[in-house]
């Protein structure tokens, strides 16, 4: 627990240029972009392949996360993230940010919030899979190499929650 | 050309996982410093009181953008060796509505629960189990969806290619259009904080 108070957010122009530029750093050194959802399929295939290998040959989904002589823990995506954790950490420890809560609005109880970000996150993990990458890999990603595909999603993520926000509108505000 | 470098072979894949670690703490640094390791900032979003989430992402498409543009113009960069998830536009479409109502249910995105995480938020761990749960789920169901997930496949696309216009002119389009945006979303701000004062 932090005494000291937390320090205010940057400039959302001054973060997005931060943010734009490591993933320019990302293009020009390794020619891909960042992402996220699939250093979860790889975690996911790697425990998995673990206690029930002859289930992920078997099938295709988890399959294609499999590497050859190694584990498919052994991945970019998986390595980035481990960096991302430690990026958000050392960025909140600085501006005394880092604290256990849980954040939600005022009119909804803890237990329920956590009842929605659970299935909250079932439907990230169902959408991320069903569009090839999620909010990082296609939208920041894909969106700044104007690929078609990611134009499309990152679209109708925003029809999605704002179709959506209404009926969420006691969980936040 | 000399970039991307990794592409050249100027170095191999382990030391490739170490620049992903070093390009993820910044990723995650930025995130942070975004506000995006707090569900309710984000959510803010959806409710119209702070558009930060529109604001930070154009910004870093429209950076990213034109860093990308302009290296390719200048021949130092090889743009066709800069991997391009290919297009399969129904289950894409159809993903990022379910990944937006997940958006806004839950309060994350992968990415940012990953920040939230990492600064104590137990709704984000929870949701990162969801996460977990929804991945399996859509693998373990996967013979019986492979034929939407697999549909309407378009191959390597992008815009330019799509509406036939230069490239160069789509990047300034966008450029204009997060421009137009970011005017629109101070607007909407400062209603909505009127509107807040007036009660």
């Amino acid at each position: 627990m932090e005494a000291k108070p937390a320090q205010p957010y940057w400039n959302p122009y001054v973060a997005g240029f931060g943010l734009g530029l490591v993933l320019l750093t990302a293009f020009v050194v390794m020619g891909r972009g960042l992402g996220a959802s699939g250093a979860f399929a790889s975690t996911i295939t790697a425990g998995l392949n673990a206690v029930a290998p002859g289930h992920v040959a078997a099938n295709p989904a988890y399959a294609e996360y499999l590497k050859e002589g190694t584990t498919p823990l052994k991945d970019w995506l998986v390595f980035e993230v481990l960096g991302v954790f430690v990026g958000g950490f050392l960025s909140g420890l600085l501006a005394h940010r880092v604290t256990r809560t849980v954040e939600k609005g005022p009119r909804i109880s803890t237990r329920n919030r956590l009842i929605f970000a659970f299935i909250g996150g079932a439907l990230m993990g169902i959408g991320a899979k069903l569009a090839r990458g999620c909010t990082s890999g296609q939208a920041l990603t894909g969106g700044a190499l104007l690929n078609a595909g990611s134009w499309g999603f990152m679209i109708m993520v925003f029809v999605g929650a704002y179709a959506f926000a209404y009926v969420m509108r006691r969980q936040w505000t | 050309m000399m970039a991307p470098f990794f592409k050249f072979g100027f170095f191999g894949d382990n030391l490739g996982l170490v620049v992903a670690f070093l390009v993820g703490i910044g990723f995650g640094f930025f995130l942070e410093r975004a506000g995006f390791g707090s569900a309710r900032k984000l959510a803010a979003q959806f409710y119209l009181t702070d558009l930060r989430v529109f604001k930070v992402m154009f910004t870093a498409i429209v950076t990213a953008m034109l860093g990308v543009y302009y290296l390719s113009v200048l021949g130092v960069m090889d743009l066709s060796l800069v991997y391009l998830t290919p297009t399969f536009l129904a289950p894409q479409m159809v993903g990022g509505l379910v990944l937006g109502v997940g958006f806004v249910v839950g309060g994350y995105c992968p990415g940012t629960a990953c920040v939230g995480v990492a600064t104590g938020r137990i709704d984000a761990l929870v949701l990162f189990l969801g996460i977990f749960a929804g991945i399996v789920g859509f693998n373990e169901f996967y013979p019986m969806v492979s034929g939407f997930y697999n549909a309407t496949e378009m191959g390597q696309l992008t815009l330019p290619q799509v509406t036939g216009l230069p490239y160069g002119l789509l990047v300034f389009a966008v450029v204009l259009m997060a421009l137009g945006g970011f005017v629109g979303a101070e607007w909407v701000e400062k209603r909505m904080a009127a509107r807040k004062a007036e009660g």
